[in-house]
């Protein structure tokens, strides 16, 4: 296996009496796109909030490159399910803010990357259009947009394809693939979508029980007669029913 | 009953002690983030023109009228003493010591804070504010530092707006709606207002606006800790409570204010 950028080990969260995330151990090889797994509400954006610094997780670690510290995340870009663009702020200055805020670019440089950002992703003719203007196909396009204008290793999507058609996850899906190739980033994405993760994927997770109950490759995931993959494959809620524990070490982890 | 009630008490002040202690940690963060903030002067800037631009027509509408006001008031007061002559004194000192800071203020919350805080809490329910953080920019350096800045040029501007309109319309009810004679009244003016009115005017019109200011941006960034509420309720009675309570304190450092340096 290639070597890990980004591993996971024994991450916790809980909310109040309610534990989301019971140990979480994940690994994502460098060049790969991982795509996350699990029912709604099983905590994988949760995880991806961790990751992010967004929520500070009770215990466990995070290693990127091999060492843990919060230098990582000016290396890791994040996309919201709601992409989160900057409503008053036009395309151009949405791509823009990263660089204005965390580089020494002169106006000239950042200018030069924008316009070189928005151009890849189709986007060079709306620079001046306001995030509402655009169609939601475009805004996600924006705002990845601005997670790459700042080269990030790694990229983590929250959901990139909730609410879209079955087409249009595909479609999704096959940007990140695309996108990828072209700059090269790492990617970890959470979703629930299994048929596009399955064609995108270069390794699949499944985080059911506050735990990563599967991890492999997308032929490994569909040769799998593993009970909890093939609930979760054919929508059998019948194992879910248990809540997690923090404490206790029922379920199985089926690491491949 | 009684422990109940001494529960609910201890519970209350305790998060009372801890939302203060939430809120100077959230103004030191802010002005702590100039040494780091990128872009200050554009952000800075953009802070000015809505606190300060956008509040100019609504503040020189109510300097007048309160001016008018004044004028007329304090006129017929005076001249049960047989001392409208000293209608410039009366006028310039209210204005200047006391009436100016607290309204102007207020006003600037109505205007300027309450959009401040329905923005900044609905950055917080888009995740605009998470996207800053994972963009690794400062949220307080970029939304909130700026506006406090702003806010201390603003206020103490707008203070003294507040005070030459006002004055001036104390002079329109006076003298030319009264019959006051106009040299009187100015000489009054004068004479009356010294350095240290006018060290207490803007030493209020800058505490005011650091404090208020605060105060909405803090709510609007606070507005998804609110128990029970979520998204434009949330941001709603973040608004409210941004105005209410802004209203409150500007009120309670007056006095304090007023009580030190009288």
């Amino acid at each position: 296996m290639i070597a890990p950028l980004l591993s996971v080990i024994g991450l916790q969260k809980q909310f109040e009496q309610h534990a989301v995330l019971c140990g979480v151990d994940l690994v994502v090889p460098r060049g790969s796109i991982v795509c996350l797994l699990g029912r709604s509400g099983a905590g994988k954006s949760v995880l991806l909030k961790c990751l992010a610094g967004l929520l500070k997780p009770d215990a466990g670690e995070i290693r990127f490159e091999g060492q843990t510290g919060k230098d990582f995340r000016k290396q890791c870009g994040y996309l919201f399910q709601a992409n989160a663009l900057f409503d008053s702020l036009t395309a151009f200055e949405n791509v823009a803010l990263p660089l204005e805020q965390t580089t020494r670019l002169p106006v000239s440089g950042i200018k030069e990357a924008v316009m070189s950002a928005l151009k890849n992703l189709g986007l060079e003719k709306f620079a001046d259009y306001f995030p509402a203007q655009l169609s939601g196909g475009m805004q996600k396009r924006l705002a990845l947009a601005r997670v790459l204008v700042t080269r990030p290793a790694m990229v983590l999507f929250d959901e990139p394809t909730a609410g879209l058609d079955p087409l249009a996850s595909n479609a999704v899906f096959s940007m990140i693939k695309e996108y990828r190739e072209q700059f090269d980033f790492t990617a970890l994405v959470v979703t629930h979508d299994v048929a596009p993760a399955l064609a995108a994927g270069n390794r699949l997770a499944l985080l059911e029980k506050g735990r990563i109950q599967f991890e492999g490759t997308p032929a490994e995931f569909v040769a799998s007669d593993d009970s909890v993959v093939r609930s979760f494959v054919n929508g059998n809620r019948e194992w879910t029913r248990k809540e997690p524990r923090l404490d206790g070490n029922k379920t199985q982890t089926n690491r491949r | 009953m009684l422990t109940h009630l001494l529960r609910t008490v201890g519970r209350r002040s305790l998060a009372v002690v801890v939302g203060l202690g939430d809120f100077a940690g959230f103004v030191v963060r802010a002005f702590a983030a100039v040494g780091h903030a990128r872009q200050l002067r554009k952000g800075v800037t953009r802070a000015i023109h809505q606190q300060g631009v956008r509040c100019l027509l609504v503040i020189t509408v109510v300097s007048l009228f309160s001016g008018l006001v004044l004028g007329l008031q304090g006129y017929y007061v005076l001249a049960r003493f047989g001392s409208a002559g000293l209608l410039g004194t009366f006028v310039s000192l209210t204005l200047t010591r006391e009436l100016a800071p607290v309204l102007a203020t207020l006003m600037i919350v109505g205007q300027a804070g309450s959009a401040i805080a329905a923005e900044i809490g609905i950055y917080r329910y888009s995740e605009q504010i998470d996207a800053l953080t994972t963009m690794a920019i400062d949220p307080l350096g970029y939304l909130i530092t700026p506006r406090l800045l702003a806010a201390l040029l603003v206020f103490p501007i707008l203070t003294t707006a507040f005070v030459l309109v006002g004055t001036f319309g104390g002079y329109l009810s006076g003298c030319c709606l009264l019959g006051l004679d106009s040299g009187v009244y100015w000489s009054n003016v004068h004479s009356a207002v010294r350095f240290v009115d006018v060290r207490e005017c803007l030493l209020k019109a800058l505490v005011f606006g650091i404090l208020t200011i605060a105060i909405c941006c803090h709510s609007g960034f606070t507005a998804h800790r609110r128990t029970g509420v979520s998204g434009s309720r949330a941001v709603s009675i973040s608004t409210t409570r941004a105005v209410v309570f802004s209203s409150i304190a500007t009120l309670a450092a007056d006095y304090v204010i007023t009580s030190f340096l009288v």
